[in-house]
This record gives C-alpha cells, structure tokens and sequence, in this order.
C-alpha cells in the first residue's frame, strides 16, 4: 500500500491527474486528506471539488523537472482579453471568449483529442472568410505569375494566368 | 407578445408526420455560433450581453428569409411562459431558468425554426422537422445561418472552425438530433444494449429534454458528440445509418410482440386508456408513460378510434405549463395532477362520443 505523501501513514485517498498526457498522482491518509480540506466533515460522498483542484495546481504546479520548461506552465495561463484563468477553465469546463482558443491552446489540443478524435475542422466555412482565403490564394497565384516572368518560364506563366482568369470570372 | 395564441397548434415536432413517423418522432439540427469580438456569455457583464442580445436581434428580424421570426425577450417573461416555451421545444431548460440577464429566443409561426440569445454561446440557431428529416433540417439552418452571417461576423477559426464556450461544440458547432419513439425495445430491455452500442461510436442518447433529462414515455434523442473534425454532412449521413438499423430493431421488435404477445398488448393498450380516461389524479410522468402505450397501440393497430395527432395533443396539453394556461390559473403539483386527470377525462370522453 502506498504511504501518505505528507505523514507517512497509509494512503487512502489516491489522485490521479492527466495533463498534456502526463500522469501525476498522489496519495493521502484519511486524516491528510481531511486537513487538505479534500474530505468534508459531514457525512456527504462529496469531494470537494475546489479543494482538489487546487490541492493539485499546488502541488505539482511547476513539476519538477517533467514540464518542458520553455513551453512554459499552462496551469498558470490567463487569458489577456477575458481575464479567465487555467483554473477556472477546468473547473466548469467553459472558455470565456474566442481568444481563448489561442491562449490556451496547449491544454486545450489534448482535451479536442479526447472528445472528438480531430484537431482540423471539416465543413462549413463562413462566407467571409472563404472569400479572405479566395483572395489570398488570388494573390499569391498573382506572386506566382510575376515571378515566372521574371524568370522568363512564359509556359509557366500562361497556365498561371489561365488559373487567376478562372477564379476572377468566378468570383 | 401574447404566447396562448399557440396553444391550440401542435408545433412543428409533434405534426405526427414525415417519414418514419411511427417511430421518428421529430429532427432537429442545432447550430452554436458566438460573435467574433465579444466574450462568452460566462464572462460577459450585463452592459456586454445587452449589446449581443441587441446585435442579434436586429440580426433575426431583418434577416432575408422566407419566414419573419418574431423575438421574446426571455428576461420578461413569467415563470409558467418560459416553461411554457421549453415544453414547445423553442428554447433550453438552462435559457428559461439557469442563466440570468438580457437573453431572448426568437421564433417563426411553425415553431419549425428558433434563434436563443445569450444562451451558453451567443445563437444557438434550431431547425425542427417532424418525422425523420435531417437533410431539410440542415438545408434550412445552412441558409438561416447565411442570412445571419450577412449582419454578423462569427468567430471562427482557421484549425478550430466555429469557436464555442464549450470546447465539446467547437468546429461545426452542429448537434443534429433524432427523437425516437422505442416502446417496444424498452419493453424487451434490449435498449440498454443498443444504448452502449451507441456511446462505443460517439452516439448520445438523451431523454425528451435534453441533457440530464430522464427518457420519459419511451422517447429518447439520439445525437452526435464529434463536432471537430467531421463535416456536418459526414455527421449527418452518420447518424442517418444509425436510425435506420435503429428504425429495424425497433419494428422488428414490435412484430414479436404481437405474434408472441399480443393479447397482453392488446390488454395492456385497453388498460391504458382505461386509466387516462378514468384517473382522478394523474401525474405528468404517469401520463407520459400511458400515452406511450397508447401510440403503441395506434402504431400496431390495436386501437383505431384514435388518430395519432391527438395523442400528440394530449401529450403536450398535459406538460405542467401547457396545462396552467389551458386552466387559466397558476396550479401546484397536487392541483396539476387533478386538473391533468380532469383534462384527460373530459377530452377522451369527447374523442369517444365523437367517433360512437
């Protein structure tokens, strides 16, 4: 039986955490467990919830020696334009706003694994940003096209003009 | 606006027809979409969430579409309206009670098409067909959400699609489901096995009313979880595939009950009606299950002095807000349970006299 991390006493309340795939866990005697106000007085099933999360985030905040240290601590991530905090973000499971998918984008790629399988959206696209990327691609088949005269490839050139005619009649 | 003009009509989820319509109840797709530079409804302040609420709905009621979408301000509305509204199917539980603040649901004179504001995300866009129509559903959310789109720019995101509060809606943002109406596999337990066949290919099943939501009446919503990574049309052929095996168990299972069965169906059809038109008090869950056996009864033509439709009617006149604004007055649990019973008595008596 594994002891309790803080007395040494057997451990009876076992953690386990998973973040960006890596394991950490933790073992506890009732009576730790109970100081860490993991355990409530009452006879309720309840952990609490609050008390886990953060007995957790103090413990292993900069785990030694496991993290890549130039990625940096995503537990200690707050977000610029909302103000949501890592810690918030797991406890109810819900971003504060749109950057916030960049902001918290290391923890976040593990948690899209797991729920839908797929990193890279597939279907619908809005109207705007298809015609900022139908743009995009116009220009840089224009780019294209300058440089194959520059370098006098006009065979080149020709089906370049061909594809930029395509799309602008298209558009 | 004054919702008892609805009461008489049906909606578009209980027309009772469409394809499939002896098991597939209704269809519904469901879209989330927030705007580009406002933050989510959980860390948006009043001032924030009044400007979406005003944003979006200049967005719905001037938008080029076939049908005018009138908006209720859910903020406004009595505690019975917003139940009233949730048991139609036009808004979520959490809409109607949980969130607080500015936030509105607007909807067309079918009830096949409604817009929430400030839900968990900014618009949650829902098409509803009756019987089994997921493709005419996606049709008319893709072009709802285009004439949206005109006066709005959403957030999205070149990896990530459509951004969500949640992350289990990001990508499409789109929930399609399916109500199923399963009598016969409750009956032979064979639902719990299908049900885990169903989570192994990230299939959800849920009860009437959504998340959390106990399967009352043998009606269960069947819909995808995968929103990141699948095209909306790839998701909708999935869950087409499902349904139909799901649309074969479930007839096949019926035909045994009768060749196995059948006079103890017939008995227990003959029962239910027996107790719906006789109870003095009757809960709404005990309703549920009764008209349950009754649409069963219809469906294996064990009764036929009833149309489906009224079961439907019945159905939905007996939910708990449904029935105070039938009654006129504000009732307790105790006073719904008489005033259901007496409900039932009255029309079911009628139907009888009607068809003698």
């Amino acid at each position: 039986m594994p002891e309790c991390q803080f007395c040494g006493d057997p451990a009876t309340v076992h953690l386990t955490d998973i973040v960006n795939k890596k394991k950490r866990e933790m073992h506890l005697c009732e009576n730790c467990a109970r100081r860490q106000n993991l355990l409530p007085d009452a006879p309720s099933p309840q952990l609490n919830l609050p008390a886990l999360l953060q007995l957790l985030m103090s413990q292993f905040a900069p785990a030694p020696g496991s993290a890549e240290p130039d990625e940096g601590d995503p537990t200690a991530l707050t977000c610029p334009t909302c103000g949501l905090k890592y810690a918030q973000f797991r406890a109810d499971g819900r971003l504060g706003c749109p950057e916030d998918y960049e902001v918290f984008y290391p923890v976040l790629v593990p948690i899209l694994e797991r729920v839908h399988r797929g990193l890279q959206h597939h279907g619908k696209v809005p109207r705007a940003v298809r015609r900022r990327r139908e743009r995009d691609e116009l220009d840089d088949l224009k780019g294209q096209l300058a440089e194959a005269v520059a370098a006098e490839d006009y065979e080149e050139a020709a089906r370049l003009r061909d594809r930029i005619r395509g799309k602008e009649t298209a558009e | 606006m004054n919702l008892d003009r609805l009461l008489p009509n049906l909606g578009e989820w209980l027309r009772g027809i469409g394809p499939e319509s002896d098991i597939v109840v209704s269809s519904r797709v469901r879209l989330a979409r927030n705007l580009a530079d406002m933050p989510f409804g959980n860390r948006a302040n009043a001032e924030q969430k009044t400007e979406t609420e005003t944003r979006v709905r200049n967005a719905v009621t001037t938008a080029n579409l076939p049908y005018a979408l009138e908006f209720v301000d859910v903020a406004k509305l009595t505690p019975i309206d917003r139940q009233f509204l949730v048991e139609r199917q036009l808004m979520s539980r959490e809409l109607a009670s949980v969130l607080d603040g500015p936030r509105g649901v607007a909807f067309n004179e079918t009830e096949s098409v409604s817009v929430m504001v400030n839900e968990e995300d900014h618009l949650r866009l829902q098409v509803m067909r009756s019987g089994l129509a997921l493709d005419e559903a996606w049709t008319e959310i893709d072009r709802l959400d285009d004439a949206l789109e005109a006066n709005l720019a959403f957030a999205f995101h070149d990896q990530f699609g459509y951004l969500t509060a949640c992350p289990t809606n990001v990508g499409t943002g789109m929930r399609a489901s399916v109500m199923l109406h399963l009598p016969a596999l409750s009956l032979t337990k064979e639902i719990e096995k299908l049900f885990r066949s169903l989570q192994k290919i990230n299939l959800v099943v849920r009860g009437l009313y959504g998340e959390g939501s106990r399967a009352s009446g043998d009606l269960y919503q069947i819909s995808n979880q995968v929103t990141l990574g699948k095209s909306e049309s790839r998701v909708l052929q999935e869950i087409r595939e499902v349904i139909a095996q799901i649309i074969q168990y479930e007839r096949r299972a019926r035909q045994l009950l009768l060749k196995e069965r059948r006079q103890a169906e017939q008995d227990r059809v003959a029962r239910a009606i027996g107790t719906l038109g006789s109870a003095t008090m009757i809960t709404s869950e005990e309703t549920m299950e009764l008209l349950s056996t009754v649409r069963l009864g219809i469906q294996l033509h064990l009764l036929d002095d009833l149309p489906p439709t009224t079961v439907n009617q019945l159905f939905i006149h007996t939910q708990a807000a449904h029935l105070q604004k039938l009654m006129g007055t504000p009732l307790d649990g105790e006073e719904r349970n008489a005033a259901r019973a007496k409900y039932l008595r009255n029309r079911l008596r009628e139907l009888g006299s009607h068809q003698r």
